[in-house]
């Protein structure tokens, strides 16, 4: 997911966290985690994008991985600091 | 256009706010539409709630609609604002509120 993320948008700023532990026991977790992400990632190939563009950008560059079972992705998109 | 698109479609330009989510606004039944949920109450505006887990057909149209992969979504005037990282971001900043004084439609924050 990194690499993908890294080789399309030469991003500033690129953190991806497992959030899946916290979200223990809740809709979508199953055990071995690996459910539940957030990005963080600011890169000027978001210059003039509105959010919906942003989020959609990054949705399509994981979406083999959101396919393969991730349950929740949180994204936070920007385009400078 | 199937009969769940044209149903989508019709709600959406026929409400002026409709959040499409898991569960309903007084029983969410997803951590991301209960935020979504709250934070249209927080704001005040009225909205229509649908809960895609009541149908399939709707929990996959809606995807389809506004080739967005995930729930909630919200609608305003018809038009897609977003997801819940995009609600709560807007929210924060104050552009929700903007974008629904702007197209017109009543907010009552509360006191």
């Amino acid at each position: 997911m990194i690499t993908k993320l890294e080789a399309a948008f030469k991003p500033q700023l690129l953190e991806v966290t497992d959030e899946s532990e916290s979200h223990r026991g809740h809709g979508g977790w199953r055990e071995g985690g690996q459910t539940h992400f957030r990005i963080k990632i600011i890169s000027t190939a978001f210059e003039g994008m509105s959010r919906v563009a942003m989020h959609r950008a990054v949705n399509e560059c994981v979406a083999e991985e959101i396919a393969g079972g991730i349950h929740a992705l949180a994204i936070e998109a920007k385009s400078h600091t | 256009m199937s009969d769940i698109q044209s149903w989508i479609k019709h709600e959406v330009e026929n409400n002026d706010v409709v959040l499409f989510m898991k569960g309903t606004p007084n029983f969410p039944q997803c951590g991301f539409s209960g935020q979504s949920v709250q934070i249209l109450d927080y704001i005040g505006v009225k909205y229509v709630g649908h809960n895609v887990l009541e149908d399939d057909s709707l929990r996959q149209g809606i995807k389809d609609y506004s080739q967005w992969p995930t729930i909630p979504q919200l609608y305003v005037k018809g038009e897609f604002v977003g997801g819940c990282d995009i609600i709560r971001e807007m929210f924060q900043s104050q552009e929700l509120q903007a974008l629904l004084s702007e197209k017109g439609i009543e907010i009552a924050p509360a006191a």
